[in-house]
């Protein structure tokens, strides 16, 4: 599969991006071209078809459509803003936008498929949710949505993360949701997934799996990437509106990659576009120090998708580390592991002290507190722009940082006793 | 006789005996690596197949007990590649079936493994995380050298998926007698013994039964639906608490 990979022609790379846009991926397979699939125990793969059918009924119900669209205008707050950044433009010699998922409801982009699979959820007569979730914002969202529509809500956090995101942690409670830490595995993200997953197979009839990011097995990345892609179509339609024109280049973090796979997908038939995907680059280059897949792993199976994935010799997949919880995951959807191949987008990774410098930046010039997952898009576009100067920038600002305060605190507090 | 094959005569010659077939699980290399072998000795004595569990970092389908006992053999550095050559250097005929989530498999290479594998007495594979739509490429290196893929039923799966499943399996059917994760509570739902028929008339090779098999009086009820049962999360338990595994195993056939 690898040499496949490497020695694929660009007639190939062309052919996959025709098929990526005119929605022929992921195929009746839940393929996009050799990645994704559909990796589950026996006992999902029912509920999965059931999954797959429900989404597409879901998607021709022009009622609940129309219902869903009013939501996210009244109740998560949509459109969310474009913003000029003019001091990261001054500052940096570049045209700088910020697509603001900090401003939806509960503060992050999550909100937009965690609604949309609530909604789902009730229309296929689930009876409880289970969710995953690393940085809480997932959880929150999830907590938030299920609130909302009236379902009860389990999320399975690890304990890591559940120390390093108190403040979301309570969030969910307040929301209702019970929250599960996980202590098994490295107690993060991962963890978290695995144990939902578990849950979601005592009762595959009854309970739905609303899953966080573009990850899993078919039909997940395809649902995720369907309900986040109101972020990208926003804000294509609102940059045209604001500069008569699209941006040279779209820049988004990428964990599991659903606010990146958002922002792109609805411009990938805009060849003038160029798209960066930055990972975590932790504490370096090394095995087990970062979490930037794409540029370090492997394509591999975990959690039920064939992708891009960081694992050792014998499989076994790795620890992984990053300072934003978010980004804090071995593996990557599918639908970025075929577009890292053909070249659409380009990744890169930026690691933690990087990240925080772009906060502290978007704090003081622009007065806005990012999240340390959406610092790493912001350092990210920040060094393309040093190579690439003048040129009209669009950043994928997936969420807002108060969760982040206690990491911050920290860090902070080391870097004054450094000074 | 393709190696799949040992598999079903050996539950077969349990049947013909009026034996319930047992198949005792363990995580290879638990719950210490240098006994691996000694271990799987004892449980041959009584086990008519052995199922030998290789460590996953992720295993999603599994209970607490095969999490523990993964994660602990992972700790010791087992890995396929050393289980494959302590099996190939040991004296051990009973068939052997590995349990394996995907991505030891694909890391390691398929036709390697397939050739490997067989050479060290492996006669089949289980793979949890491998839906038969998905196992093309895995099952094309195993049937080069007739190593089997035994496939798993569940009570979530309809009829019409279930008789395909039962035509293609390989080795045994694996009837899963809950829906939920390996090493379960100590009931097993009523209707298990309806649905165990059902796979049962559909299966041209034998069905054994797993997931939560602990007492005799369960492998007694089973075995009057199936084949044989497999163990795993109790006989661990057993083993890690010092326990003699071979007694145990031969006191579950009553």
């Amino acid at each position: 599969m690898n040499e496949t990979l490497v020695n694929m022609s660009d007639a190939d790379r062309a052919e996959h991006l025709r098929k990526l846009i005119a929605g022929e991926y992921p195929d009746k397979r839940g393929r996009y071209g050799p990645f994704g699939g559909s990796y589950a125990p026996e006992t999902l793969v029912t509920a999965l078809k059931r999954l797959e059918q429900g989404i597409h009924e879901f998607l021709a119900d022009d009622e609940l459509q129309a219902e869903l669209r009013r939501e996210l205008k009244d109740w998560v707050g949509r459109p969310t803003a474009l913003t000029h950044a003019r001091g990261l433009s001054k500052r940096w010699g570049a045209d700088v936008w910020l697509k603001r998922e900090d401003l939806a409801h509960t503060g992050a982009h999550k909100i937009n498929n965690a609604l949309g699979q609530a909604f789902l959820a009730k229309k296929l007569g689930a009876k409880r949710v289970v969710a995953e979730t690393g940085a809480g914002q997932h959880g929150v969202a999830t907590a938030a949505a299920c609130a909302r529509v009236g379902i009860p809500c389990t999320v399975y956090m690890g304990a890591v993360d559940i120390e390093r995101q108190a403040p979301n942690v309570d969030r969910m409670y307040q929301l209702g949701a019970k929250v599960v830490p996980v202590t098994s595995g490295d107690a993060t993200l991962r963890a978290a997934i695995d144990e939902a997953f578990r849950n979601w197979v005592a009762d595959p009839a009854e309970t739905f799996y609303l899953l966080g990011s573009a990850v899993g097995p078919h039909p997940y990345p395809w649902l995720v990437q369907v309900l986040q892609s109101v972020i990208g179509t926003e804000a294509r339609a609102q940059i045209i509106e604001a500069v008569g024109g699209l941006p040279d280049i779209a820049v988004a973090c990428v964990g599991g990659g659903s606010n990146a796979i958002g922002l792109f997908h609805p411009m990938l038939a805009d060849s003038g576009v160029e798209m960066l995907g930055i990972e975590a680059g932790g504490r370096g280059p090394d095995l087990g120090d970062n979490s930037a897949t794409l540029a370090a792993g492997k394509p591999g199976v975990l959690h039920g998708t064939y992708s891009m994935l960081l694992y050792d010799a014998d499989g076994q997949i790795q620890e992984t580390h990053s300072v934003s919880a978010g980004l804090d995951y071995p593996g990557v959807g599918p639908e970025h592991a075929l577009l890292k191949t053909i070249g659409r987008v380009t990744y890169q990774s930026i690691t933690d002290d990087v990240a925080l410098d772009a906060l502290r930046e978007c704090c003081a010039f622009e007065g806005i507190l990012p999240a340390i997952e959406s610092s790493h898009a912001l350092a990210g576009a920040r060094e393309w722009a040093k190579e690439n100067p003048g040129k009209r920038i669009l950043i994928g600002l997936s969420g807002r940082g108060d969760k982040d305060m206690p990491t911050l605190s920290k860090h902070m507090s080391f870097r004054d006793a450094a000074e | 006789m393709q190696l799949h094959q040992k598999i079903s005569a050996a539950l077969n010659m349990a049947t013909t005996a009026g034996r319930v077939g047992l198949v005792p699980f363990i995580t290879a290399g638990y719950p210490v690596k240098d006994e691996f072998i000694k271990v799987l000795s004892e449980i041959c004595k009584d086990g008519d197949v052995v199922e030998v569990g290789v460590p996953f970092s992720d295993p999603m389908a599994d209970g607490i007990t095969i999490q523990r006992s993964s994660h602990s053999a992972i700790e010791q550095g087992v890995t396929l590649n050393w289980i494959i050559e302590q099996l190939a250097a040991s004296d051990i005929d009973t068939p052997i079936v590995l349990m394996s989530y995907l991505n030891p498999l694909l890391a390691y290479g398929y036709e390697a493994l397939a050739a490997d594998a067989a050479k060290a007495g492996v006669c089949g594979f289980i793979v949890p995380d491998l839906p038969w739509e998905e196992s093309e490429h895995l099952r094309a290196a195993l049937d080069t050298q007739g190593l089997g893929l035994v496939q798993l039923v569940t009570p979530a799966t309809p009829e019409d998926r279930l008789e395909m499943l039962c035509k293609v399996s390989q080795g045994f059917v694996y009837a899963v007698t809950v829906t939920g994760v390996t090493g379960g509570g100590h009931s097993m739902p009523p209707e298990v013994v309806d649905y165990l028929d059902v796979v049962k008339h559909h299966a041209s090779i034998p069905v054994c039964a797993g997931f939560g098999v602990r007492e005799p009086s369960q492998v007694a009820m089973l075995g009057k639906h199936a084949d044989g049962v497999i163990v795993g999360s109790a006989l661990l338990e057993k083993i890690e608490s010092g326990e003699d595994a071979a007694a145990f195993l031969h006191g579950l056939q009553g």
